[in-house]
């Protein structure tokens, strides 16, 4: 297992090397950042001291070993909009996305997982068919169409939840988490329902199928010739077997809740990275999408060393061999 | 005679298709006593693992038992509610499937899988049935077994793997045991031995033994009595020793003179014509008529009952014993 592990580790560098590569040509090639960082009134002889003074003057590949090595020490540069640090203005936002992200991932596991677990064994009940046929409008309908129909019903109708924000949050210092305050929860709600509720219908339905498929097995048919109770069958031997496909889903999906709550922090005005990188984008804010795309490939790449590492713990026949 | 152990009387298993209710076991009786071990062979299609299916409750639908009884030693099994019947599985019935490559959970070590099942029917501890669990498999054959608990499936290779199913199906000491086609997966040296473990066991334990197969060397070996499946119906049951030396029915017949033997090795097979009909398309009278050569008037009208000739029953009206016992005298 260590030599597998090491192999992907180095693989997962070879993404975050290339990645940045990609990055720091978006940086280099999209528009002039001398011109987006100076007003129009600048003299030539200034924008060249200043394009001096960034290093835009040297060998590409020069820039590019500098790109990267500061992005090491997680230095992304200036925004040209905010004049502040880029790492500042992401680590400030982080939290936000994260907590969101954690809210509807755990909703969207701790429901899915049960429903595509009872849907598979009783798939012909009535109730079966019901959540079957509303997963299909969860899977259907658009993110933002959601968040705007969650908000109409219970912020503008009802008046039980708050339409926008993230409530009161507490600093601890390096994090400002909404999880410890009343406003803070409740202001979780409807972004982190409307984020997860097209995870939460894939994980049912993958469960599901994986579920159907995994009771046909013998080695379930082996169960219930031995007199297992059923509870043993579903949850013990059934359940367990269908987990890699389903952890692989999951993994992928999370890194995806991540890097692209953009739509739903959009709706809810939730003051995430999502937010942030739509005003880059806006403002042609190279720095700070450099940063979030480095960032999105992190998150996505330790997911999957996760992942895989979640794979060995569940499937004996991975430890020894080393792959499927 | 002590009474049976199992006794099933005129079972028939029914699947509901859309044009109606399409029989695939459609009367069938037999009893296996204390001990006993009865062969059921066939071919594919005849009701054989239909049968075994159905007796340890486990027919699925669109499937159902439409008529008859299932007694286990003496308590009627086919009416029991679920639960009930869930009990008697792996207590009172043990079940061993064909490929010992699928029957195991791969991702549960063979130990667990084997406490799981002690202690769905026993009230032992963890400890007991884990001594228990290395019992079995020292009673099984698999050498140092209390090493062996921690290993999974995959460790094992297609033998090893068959006895712990074996274990596993005698893990609550059952009266009566349901191997379908137990060997058929495996290598001929290893048959061998799985055949020699399931002999010991049931002289051990006086366990009954209900075979499925279609191997009749399997069956000449262990059987003590053998039943000749035919679609979805006995064609013929009797003791080893008479039906495949004396055989009564002509599906019988035919059936051991398809066999290769070893001294006659040179001469053609024989092979019956035709084949056999599927559930739904079987004709009137007796199954067997279009593919017989001893079919008479009768045999395309009325079908056949099993009643004795000999030391055998077979369900047909133009036995072949009549006849060259006629020629005999």
């Amino acid at each position: 297992m260590p030599t597998h592990l090491i192999r992907r580790l180095f693989e997962a560098v070879l993404v975050l090397v290339v990645v940045a590569v990609v990055a720091f040509t978006l940086f280099r090639f999209v528009g002039d950042p001398v011109n987006q960082m100076v007003g129009q009134d600048v003299s030539i002889a200034e924008r060249e001291r200043l394009r001096r003074e960034l290093g835009l003057d040297d060998a590409l590949f020069v820039q590019c070993a500098r790109f990267i090595w500061n992005a090491l020490h997680f230095d992304f540069g200036t925004s040209y909009k905010f004049r502040q640090p880029v790492t500042d203005l992401i680590g400030a936002r982080l939290p936000a996305t994260l907590e969101l992200a954690f809210a509807a991932s755990v909703f969207a596991i701790a429901i899915g997982i049960p429903l595509g677990v009872r849907t598979g064994i009783h798939r012909d009940g009535a109730l079966s068919k019901t959540i079957m046929a509303v997963s299909l409008i969860g899977v259907s309908l658009p993110t933002f169409l959601i968040g705007i129909l969650l908000i109409y019903l219970f912020a503008v109708t009802l008046h039980w939840l708050p339409s926008y924000g993230r409530g009161d949050v507490v600093n601890l210092g390096f994090w400002a988490t909404g999880f410890l305050t009343g406003s803070g929860l409740r202001a979780l709600i409807l972004p982190a329902t409307t984020l997860g509720l097209f995870q939460l219908t894939l994980v049912m339905r993958l469960v599901r199928s994986e579920m159907l498929e995994v009771l046909r097995t013998d080695y379930i048919r082996f169960c219930r010739a031995r007199g297992l109770t059923d509870r043993a069958i579903h949850f013990r031997h059934a359940l367990k077997n269908t987990l890699v496909p389903v952890v692989t889903i999951i993994g992928l999906q999370i890194g995806s809740i991540i890097a692209f709550a953009i739509i739903t922090e959009t709706v809810f005005q939730w003051p995430g990275m999502g937010l942030l990188f739509i005003q880059a984008v806006q403002n042609a804010d190279i720095p700070i999408m450099a940063a979030y795309l480095m960032l999105t490939s992190v998150i996505f790449v330790g997911i999957n060393l996760v992942v895989d590492l979640i794979y060995h713990f569940i499937d004996p026949r991975i430890r020894v061999s080393g792959r499927l | 005679m002590s009474p049976p152990v199992l006794s099933v009387r005129d079972l028939v298993v029914e699947f509901a298709t859309r044009k109606g209710p399409l029989r695939a076991i459609d009367g069938v009786s037999f009893d296996i006593a204390r001990g006993e071990v009865l062969g059921v062979v066939g071919e594919s299609g005849a009701g054989k693992s239909l049968t075994g299916t159905a007796v340890i409750g486990l027919v699925e639908a669109p499937g159902r038992i439409a008529g008859g009884e299932i007694h286990l030693a003496g308590r009627r099994i086919d009416t029991l509610p679920k639960d009930e019947m869930r009990r008697v599985r792996g207590k009172q019935i043990g079940m061993i499937f064909q490929d010992p490559l699928t029957s195991l959970d791969p991702l549960m070590r063979i130990g667990d899988q084997l406490i799981e099942t002690i202690q769905t029917h026993t009230a032992a501890t963890r400890a007991q049935a884990r001594d228990r669990a290395v019992h079995l498999l020292e009673e099984v054959g698999i050498p140092a077994a209390a090493e062996r608990l921690m290993a999974h499936p995959h460790q094992f290779s297609g033998g090893m793997r068959q006895r712990v199913v074996i274990a596993l199906a005698l893990a609550a000491e059952p009266d009566i045991v349901i191997a379908d086609e137990p060997t058929t997966a495996l290598d001929v040296s290893v048959q061998a031995q799985i055949i020699a473990l399931l002999k010991r066991l049931t002289r051990d334990h006086g366990m009954a033994v209900m075979l499925i197969t279609h191997d009749m060397g399997v069956i000449a070996q262990i059987a003590d009595r053998v039943a000749v499946m035919y679609a979805g119906r006995i064609a013929e049951i009797g003791p080893v020793r008479d039906v495949i030396g004396r055989p009564h029915h002509p599906y019988t017949a035919g059936l051991m003179g398809s066999i290769p033997g070893l001294r006659s090795e040179h001469a053609r097979l024989k092979q019956i014509p035709g084949a056999m009909p599927r559930p739904g398309a079987i004709p009137p009278g007796c199954a067997f008529n279009p593919r017989c050569d001893r079919v008479i008037e009768r045999c395309r009208a009325e079908r056949p009952d099993l009643s004795p000739f000999g030391h055998t029953s077979a369900a047909c009206h133009a036995p072949i014993s009549r006849e060259t016992e006629e020629a005999g005298r």
